[in-house]
This record gives C-alpha cells, structure tokens and sequence, in this order.
C-alpha cells in the first residue's frame, strides 16, 4: 500500500498523564487504504496515542494533523464526518434500543443531503456487524460482545474515511473478530483508513497491512507484519519469551507465549486453538 | 406518540378548566371556558352565571393555574435535564444547589427585612441565590476546562450542606414571624399567585424550553459518554455548562414566586421515560405537558382537599411524589432489573 499524503498524521508527541510520561516523541502515520494496527504490553501507550489521534487528548509537545489540518483546529462536527471512533468500553447511561444507538452514528450528517441515507446506512451497518436481530433490544441489556458489535455498527454507520478502532475485539468470539477485523479491511481495501489497537498478535498480524509496536511509550518498531512480529523484539518488549511460528498452510506469523516443556510449538491442534497470545500467562 | 401528546394534552386542558373553576366560588368547567373565550372574542359558551364569577377568575383563579402549569413545566423538563446531562438517573436540580441557594437567598431578605425590590424583593434574591449557587457549584467543580460529573456532584453536595447551614443561621438569627415566613417559602404554595408574577416567570420558562428543546439530539448522545458525543460532533463541555445554566434558570424561576416544590422534577421524568422511551426529542416535550398536568392537579388537590385551607404545594408533592418513586424503583426493579 502507497499512498500520497497520510490522512492522520502525529509528529513527536509527549504526553505526560498523573505526572507519568506515557508518550515519549511519538510519530505515527495512517494512510488511505491501510489497516494500522497498534500492538504492545498493557499499559504502553496503544489507546492513549489514540486518543490523542482522535483529539480527545491534547499532546504536551508534538503535532497531530487529521487531512492535514491541526486535530484542535477543527470543527467537531465536521470532523465528526470525517473520523469515527470506538471507544474500549461501551457503555449508555439510557436504555436506548440498540438501533437508536446505532442511529447515533449518523448525527453528524444532520442537515446534510447525505442525511436522505440514515436508514440505509443504519441497517447496511447492522447487517454488516450481525446485530440486526438485536435491533429493538435495550442496549445496556447486551452482553459485552453484543455491545461492542452495535458500538462498531454505530461507527460504520457514521461513515468516515479514518476509522479510530479501540480494542475492538477485546470481548469479540473468535467468529466475530474475524467479521470486525475483516470489515476494518474491507472498509481500507475501499479507500478509509484504519487505525486499530489490537493485543492479539497473530490477529494483528492477519488482518493488519503494517504494525506499530509501542514499548513504554516509544515507537519500538513499524513496519510489515512479518518485520514487527520477530520472536527476539516481542520478547524484549513483552518481557516475556514469545515464540513466533508459520502456519503450516498459510505461512502466516502466529504468535505464542512460550509455555516451558509442555507446550509444544509444532503441535498442530496446539497451534489451531491459540487463537490469542497468553502473555500474562507464567 | 400523538395519542400521548393529544392524551396528555386534553387532561392538561381539563385540569386547568377544572382546577380554575374550583374554590370557594365554585364556576362550571364550561362557563370557565365560556369565560376565557369571550375575551379572545368568541361569543360560545355562557359566561359565568355568578356576578363575581368571571372577576374572580381573571384576578385570581387564571393567574394561579397558569402560574401552576408554568412551574410544572419548568420543574419537569429541568429535571428531564439535569438527568440527561448527568447520564444518570437520580439527578435532580437541588444536587447543584439551586434550591438550597433559593432558600438561602429568600431567607436572607426575609430575616434581614429587606426591601430593595418592593414586594419583588423574596423573588428576586430567591433566584439570584439559586443562579448564584449553581454557577458557584459548576466553577467550583471545574479544573482545567472540564468539569468531572461526580466531582460536580460531590461539590454540590458540600455547597448544599453549606447552604444548610446558613439557612439554620439565618432562621436563628430571625424573630418568629420571619422565622415562619421562611418556613412556609419553603413548603412552597401557589397561594397568592398574580399576573404580573406569570409575566415574569412565562418567559424564562419559554426560554429555557426552547434551549431545551433545541439540544435534545446532543443529550441522546451524551448517553453514549463524553467522549463519545464529542467523536459525533458534540461540544460536550459547553453543552454541559450551557443547559446547567438552563436548569438554574428554568429552576429559580419555578421556585422563586412559589418556593420549594420538591419531587416533579425527578419522578415526572421517570414517568415519562416508561412510555416515551429514552430518547430526548420525545422525553422533554412529553415532560413540559405531564410536569404541567401534575402540578395543577396537585394545587387543585391542595386548595380543595380540606375545607378553607391551602395546603402547602411542596408538602403534598412530596408525600405523593416519594411513595410514587419508590413504587417506580420497585417495579423497574423487578422487571428489567435496574434503570440500565
């Protein structure tokens, strides 16, 4: 994937939260077409850097752009119609059915001719995310994979050319990771950008065109799946032995936590079962 | 949805007919009517048959029943909105002081006999101490341009207890007489309502209804949580100050003539929201007609219940208001399992 100008842009940001610095001169780029996937240990800074892409916090020093104009310096709801965000946790203080919710979506495309497509929008978007049946249901009566699909619906429904993704599988069964995840790319393959968090590696690596590891708030390294996902640079960042093996049919990077003698890498159901890493595991 | 608008509606304009045709000169419900449309100049229905009947109304009983069905309004969409804002269920004004700071206010005048504003002078300091105290609470609660919900609240909490303790010092300080003035404020009655009081109260409340109204698509996505709204294009903090400002207004201006009325504002919402649904477009229109309706059936109840009495408005509310609201709790309780 080459695109011209990125279309979210973050240049030498720092970012100090309670007194703890927890970006360090970061640069991040996202372009067009592309699916960015963020990875790292807890706690180094993944849905921070988002936030701060998203606007919702301000670097200390540093710049970010959004289309090439300065995020603090744009309208919100203008922005609004060009960035979607999903929030980590989803939560409602109404009992909002989930379609209302995700009618929400489209409030920044009030007033505008685009306005005509709401309903479209709305129920393409809940097709899409498989919560259509859910539709009339309260949306704080969902389980956390139900929520966190109809919060993706509200994002699709928004339609926006960057899409902000927060953990957006943390809740997901391995089906519907894969539906998400293969929607952020079908959304890249026609033209959005996708900036998405992500903890589980092999996943990153599958649907992602270039990974961003963060280490305590430092760009550890950027580039392909195959480049970032090294056995050697996981263990150092993740500060536990991580093993990293080709699938035996796709060739694809799987990525295991090391489990002494008893786990055997070559262990094919092994390898079929792991579908995330296990690095808080000892 | 129309049926509830024309349901509520309709009870709205029968209570009203009914309710300015009750007391001790009793006028019938159509010669109410009668009485109010010959002055808009249509010749239906007869006037009142009594020969002070059609003055009484126009001096007495209009003034009080729109004063009745403005402060319903008031109270029930501030409450719709103080709960929209708060993303959360129980608020209700009092927890930023507007009451508190009212009473204070009105307190202060009455104890120190003060009379700068004529026979305005209760009104004015009532909700100048209102607006005073919320501000007060919201820039208390600020630090570095955002205002944290529960900080709000637990702010509100400290500057009610202080409120509290100046209206205890103020009602100390007092003779008898100011002492029974602030208590009976505080009861809050309708009694004694007059016109140039509505034309006072009448266009803060269509003021802040029509703010009110004006942000209701904001407050739905407000429910999703601030930073949420903000991603679809919500300014969340000026939102935020903007409707607190609203609530003060639309709060001070029902309690500033009438005193304190508790408990429209968080059960009527409540009420609302079991029919309507969530969704603010619906919640806070439906909520100007039932806050009306239950207000001016709740004065009529507290001028006829007994005999050449008026009951103290607040008082009533409250003892009906509080069994009421648990009843709601315990049967949302029981059937989804809690306001989520």
């Amino acid at each position: 994937m080459s695109a011209p100008a990125p279309v979210a842009s973050v240049r030498g940001v720092s970012l100090a939260l309670g007194g703890r610095r927890v970006l360090h001169d970061v640069d991040l780029d996202v372009h067009a077409g592309e699916v960015l996937a963020l990875v790292g240990p807890n706690g180094t800074g993944k849905s921070t850097l988002l936030a701060v892409v998203a606007g919702d916090l301000s670097p200390d020093s540093g710049t970010v752009s959004v289309l090439g104009r300065p995020v603090r310096e744009w309208r919100l709801q203008a922005l609004a119609r060009e960035r979607a965000v999903l929030p980590q946790e989803q939560q409602i203080s109404f009992p909002f059915p989930v379609r209302e919710v995700v009618s929400m979506g489209r409030a920044p495309w009030r007033g505008r001719p685009e306005e005509d497509l709401d309903d479209l929008e709305v129920a393409a978007a809940m097709q899409t995310t498989a919560v259509d049946h859910l539709a009339d249901r309260s949306f704080g009566s969902l389980s956390g994979g139900e929520k966190a699909r109809a919060s993706f619906a509200r994002v699709l429904a928004q339609q926006t050319g960057i899409l902000l993704l927060d953990e957006p599988t943390a809740a997901l069964d391995i089906g519907h990771q894969e539906t998400v995840l293969g929607t952020a790319r079908q959304q890249a393959r026609a033209g959005a950008a996708v900036l998405v968090v992500l903890h589980d590696l092999t996943l990153a690596g599958a649907h992602a065109d270039r990974l961003v590891l963060l280490e305590e708030g430092n760009v550890a390294a950027s580039g392909t799946p195959t480049e970032v996902l090294d056995a050697a640079l996981l263990t150092r960042v993740y500060r536990h032995r991580v093993e990293v093996v080709a699938h035996p049919r796709t060739g694809d990077p799987i990525v295991l936590a090391e489990r002494g003698t008893a786990a055997d890498a070559d262990d094919v159901d092994d390898v079929a079962r792991a579908d995330r890493p296990r690095e808080d595991t000892c | 949805m129309t049926g509830l608008f024309a349901l509520l509606g309709g009870a709205l304009a029968a209570a009203l007919l009914v309710s300015a045709g009750s007391g001790q000169l009793p006028v019938p419900a159509q010669e109410v009517a009668g009485s109010l449309l010959h002055r808009l100049g249509l010749d239906w229905l007869p006037l009142p048959s009594h020969p002070r009947g059609d003055a009484t109304l126009w001096s007495v009983r209009f003034p009080r029943v729109a004063m009745a069905a403005l402060v319903g309004a008031a109270l029930a969409v501030a409450g719709a909105l103080m709960q929209g804002v708060f993303g959360n269920p129980l608020a209700e004004p009092s927890i930023v002081g507007v009451s508190s700071g009212a009473a204070v206010g009105a307190a202060g005048v009455i104890v120190f006999g003060l009379t700068f504003a004529g026979g305005w002078t209760v009104a004015v300091a009532a909700f100048a101490g209102g607006l005073l105290t919320t501000l007060l609470v919201y820039a208390l609660a600020r630090s570095g341009g955002r205002t944290e919900v529960v900080t709000l609240v637990l702010t509100g909490i400290a500057v009610n207890a202080v409120a509290g303790a100046l209206l205890a010092l103020l009602m100390f300080l007092g003779d008898t007489q100011a002492r029974e003035q602030i208590v009976f404020w505080q009861l809050g009655s309708l009694n004694g309502s007059r016109w140039p009081y509505v034309a006072v109260v009448a266009p803060l409340v269509v003021a802040g209804v029509v703010l009110a109204l004006l942000s209701a698509r904001s407050l739905d996505l407000l429910a999703l949580g601030e930073r949420p709204a903000r991603h679809l294009g919500v300014h969340v903090e000026r939102l935020r100050v903007g409707l607190i400002v609203v609530v003060a207004l639309l709060t001070a201006a029902a309690v500033c003539f009438c005193g304190i009325v508790a408990f429209v504002g968080l059960v009527v919402p409540h009420l609302v929201r079991m029919v309507t649904g969530p969704g603010h477009r619906l919640v806070l229109p439906a909520c100007l007609l039932a806050g009306s309706l239950v207000l001016v059936v709740a004065d009529l109840a507290a001028r006829t219940l007994v005999a050449y009495a008026d009951l103290p408005l607040g008082m009533l509310t409250s003892l009906v208001g509080g069994p009421f609201f648990f009843w709601l709790l315990w049967r949302t309780r029981r059937t989804s399992g809690g306001w989520a």
